[in-house]
């Protein structure tokens, strides 16, 4: 036993030395620096694996196709966050001070993270992009000049889906005394879409039902009795990880057809659809990007960065998920272009890379260029509307692959504007901020 | 030879009852609380402020309240979390309703509402104990959280049930600095701590030991067992009610309901076992192994993965992380099953004879 004491604290020792004698990662000088808050571990790991694996592909596509933004090569270090809000802030503040420059641009992949982020990010500078997630209200810019909800948020995907239910029962008047059933996470996630949709029930007169399932989800069996029960014409999903694939396989238990089911953009990915195996066969769900290999950008990165043995994980590649990594570091990789075009070709800090997001324009010649082609929607950002498109794309699961089945369509923006703005206001008001657009 | 207090004697009763009666002592707690707010406010940058010192001292008060229950009172508790819920959401919406109001006030009134509710909790621990009073302070850990998302107005009807912290100001001075959270946080630690040290000497502290000792002989000798059992649970809620408060405030900002869930309660549980039951030091020493080991080994890790070109998926450093940490777990609670602060008393004793032990 003594001997084994001995060794241990030896080896405790020399592990103590060991962190305190290495200096930190050296990050490579005249690089731009991205710190990543990642997840691969926990109940959602495989949800961000192959989100940030699209996106290191991506910024190796960067640096190895293109040589880096305009010569400046891009650097990076990703940190495990497990999916848990002090964590994620153990991260940032461990990357944030890693460089001059600052980490670029945080995605926190998360909607509680974001939220423990909100009001750090205008004290230290650094802007937050929250692709699809996150505070709604965050779109109008006046009131958070460092928060961009980029593409859409979850108030577009809420009315969008109604829009979308509203079509396939022959227009938006015929909603009238439908039933239609929330069923969500359990979290500020889920409970995200609750005011929109009671707006939109009092509006087109259907009927709502809201049912929460407690995280992580793995357990339905009473909410599916009770919604069985009740008899609703529609069920939403509002779910992450493992309580989709849940959801689907409970609905076949109890015969709910998967038919009259849509789910948001972060319960439409393979890894939900395949891990409930045939219970998904006719599942619809709202999207932000097209799943596929068939896009120029996909092909370059498995000839640039997969061929040379660079790239992150094969299986993934084409999936809703990576994809939609993919875009999001060409959104910021854009950023700091626009950003460069303004204060010069060097390595931009964060205020420099805000104003780069707030004057972001990304038209659909660009993303021809990119070789992005239809993944993506078209974006254009400005100071009162950090969102920038509101478009979301409507895909069905078909013999094991994800199809779109509508155009790039959206909600109700009227609407959300309107409630966006009383919901921006009233922050403004609880934390004492004079909206105002900042200068670059 | 390095801690003798041969010739320090004691004169006086109050010499003998001083909180650290050996001289050393007083030395090295009075060099730590020097380190603590000089030594860290001129060194330490915004990283180890914000993401290590922060949360290590709310998780120590934390762990304070739960070792006063627990340790202390011998009543096992799963709630600790949710009462940690109901000190923030009761400092932020005293704030929020309460024009002018003091933060500090705030904080105390955050925690003497938690206090009410943990006494409502504690209650059946008249009638059932052990694994059992564990299962009903679960109870707490679950409708606590559930009432305030339920309910809007407890979060000001803010849609997705998070809450907002307002920004810390007392007498003016803006607490808006990572440095001045900090200091804020350790001030209130320090004298929550020195409070808790001090009551566990007197008569209630005398009570809680021998109700955990053994309930009968304590009511035989004249305890009066439901106060005695209530007042601990109304002390360890207050406890953390005010971490709650501290972690809404001066850590996170912002604070989703959920975050205060029974992973968080059960980490704390793990930090009084880890750390000693029934030991203030071994509260902070707990929190200490739970909240930084795991950042270390990360760190550790990451370095050694870059420094020997092993390119490992940031993934695989963070299973293998927890992996080690777990392993550690383990490994301390065989070679000392009474916690890092029993460790510390055999190496004081250790000391006390080197160079020649017998």
């Amino acid at each position: 036993m003594r001997t084994w004491k001995t060794m241990l604290v030896a080896l405790l020792a020399l592990a103590c030395g060991f962190a305190v004698i290495l200096p930190v990662t050296a990050q490579q000088a005249g690089t731009q620096f991205m710190g990543i808050l990642g997840y691969r571990v926990g109940p959602y790991g495989a949800n961000g694996a192959a989100f940030f694996t699209g996106m290191i592909d991506y910024l190796n596509l960067v640096n190895e196709r293109d040589g880096g933004v305009n010569g400046i090569k891009i650097s990076w270090e990703e940190c495990e966050t497990e999916y848990n809000n002090a964590k994620g802030v153990e991260c940032y503040e461990r990357l944030k001070a890693r460089t001059a420059t600052g980490p670029t641009a945080i995605h926190p992949m998360s909607t509680g993270i974001t939220y423990g982020l909100i009001d750090k990010a205008p004290v230290d500078r650094i802007p937050l992009i929250t692709l699809g997630y996150g505070r709604t209200d965050a779109t109008d810019g006046r009131v958070f000049p460092w928060v961009f909800p980029i593409l859409s948020n979850y108030w577009d995907a809420a009315t969008g889906i109604v829009k979308f239910i509203g079509d396939k029962e022959g227009g938006a008047d015929k909603l009238k005394g439908k039933k239609i059933v929330l069923l969500y996470h359990d979290s500020a996630y889920g409970k995200e879409p609750h005011p929109v949709l009671e707006a939109e029930a009092a509006k087109l007169g259907f009927e709502l039902k809201m049912f929460p399932v407690p995280h992580p989800g793995n357990e339905q069996q009473s909410q599916w009795l009770q919604i069985r029960q009740y008899r609703p014409d529609w069920v939403i999903l509002w779910g992450w990880g493992v309580m989709n694939a849940t959801a689907l396989s409970t609905a076949q238990k109890v015969g709910y057809p998967r038919e009259k089911m849509v789910g948001n953009w972060w319960a439409g990915s393979e890894i939900d659809t395949e891990a409930a195996g045939p219970a998904s066969e006719g599942y619809y769900a709202a999207s932000l990007n097209l799943a596929g290999k068939d896009f120029q950008v996909v092909k370059d990165v498995e000839k640039f960065v997969y061929a040379k043995g660079k790239g992150g994980d094969p299986r993934l590649v084409g999936t809703v998920l990576w994809n939609r990594g993919l875009a999001a570091a060409m959104f910021t990789v854009e950023a700091v272009r626009t950003a460069q075009g303004k204060y010069g070709k060097k390595p931009v800090n964060g205020e420099q890379v805000r104003w780069g997001i707030e004057n972001l324009n990304i038209d659909q010649k660009r993303l021809d260029q990119l070789g992005f082609g239809t993944m993506v929607p078209q974006l254009k950002i400005s100071c009162a509307d950090h969102g920038g498109s509101g478009l979301v794309r409507f895909q069905q699961w078909e013999g094991g692959k994800w199809k779109a089945v509508s155009d790039w369509m959206s909600g109700d923006r009227k609407l959300i504007r309107k409630m966006v703005e009383e919901s921006a206001a009233k922050y403004a008001a609880e934390k004492g901020i004079t909206p105002g657009c900042l200068k670059g | 030879m390095f801690y003798r207090e041969a010739g320090q004697f004691k004169t006086t009763y109050a010499a003998d009852q001083a909180l650290l009666p050996i001289r050393q002592d007083r030395y090295a707690m009075l060099a730590i609380l020097a380190i603590a707010f000089v030594g860290v406010p001129l060194f330490a940058g915004d990283y180890w402020l914000t993401a290590i010192l922060i949360p290590f001292l709310v998780f120590s008060l934390a762990t304070l309240g739960l070792n006063i229950l627990t340790g202390y009172a011998g009543q096992l508790s799963l709630g600790s979390a949710a009462f940690m819920a109901v000190g923030a959401v009761a400092a932020y919406n005293f704030q929020l309703r309460i024009p002018g109001m003091p933060i500090l006030l705030s904080f105390v009134l955050g925690g003497v509402t938690a206090a009410l509710v943990g006494t409502v909790f504690g209650l059946p621990s008249l009638r059932i104990k052990g694994f059992y009073l564990a299962v009903a302070t679960l109870a707490a850990q679950f409708f606590i959280p559930w009432l305030i998302t339920k309910v809007g107005w407890f979060s000001n009807y803010s849609a997705s049930g998070v809450i907002s912290a307002q920004p810390i100001e007392i007498l003016g001075l803006p607490f808006d600095t990572p440095l001045r959270k900090y200091l804020l946080v350790l001030a209130i630690v320090a004298l929550l701590a020195l409070l808790a040290k001090n009551m566990v000497r007197s008569a209630i502290g005398r009570a809680w030991m021998a109700v955990r000792d053994m309930d009968v002989a304590a009511e035989v000798i004249g305890i009066r067992i439901l106060r005695t059992k209530l007042v601990a649970f109304a002390v360890s809620s207050f406890y953390c009610g005010v971490a709650g408060a501290l972690y809404a405030f001066a850590y996170l900002g912002n604070v989703e309901p959920d975050g205060f869930n029974l992973d968080l309660s059960f980490r704390i549980l793990f930090m009084v076992i880890i750390g000693g039951v029934g030991s203030i030091l071994g509260s902070f020493l707990g929190a200490a192994f739970i909240t930084l080991t795991p950042i270390f080994l990360e760190v550790l890790l990451t370095e050694m993965n870059a420094a020997f070109n092993l390119n490992l998926d940031p993934g695989v450093t963070s299973m293998a992380q927890l992996l080690v940490f777990g392993g550690l777990i383990i490994f301390f609670l065989i070679v000392e099953p009474h916690g890092l602060a029993r460790l510390w008393q055999i190496a004081k004793e250790k000391l006390r004879l080197w160079p020649f032990p017998y």
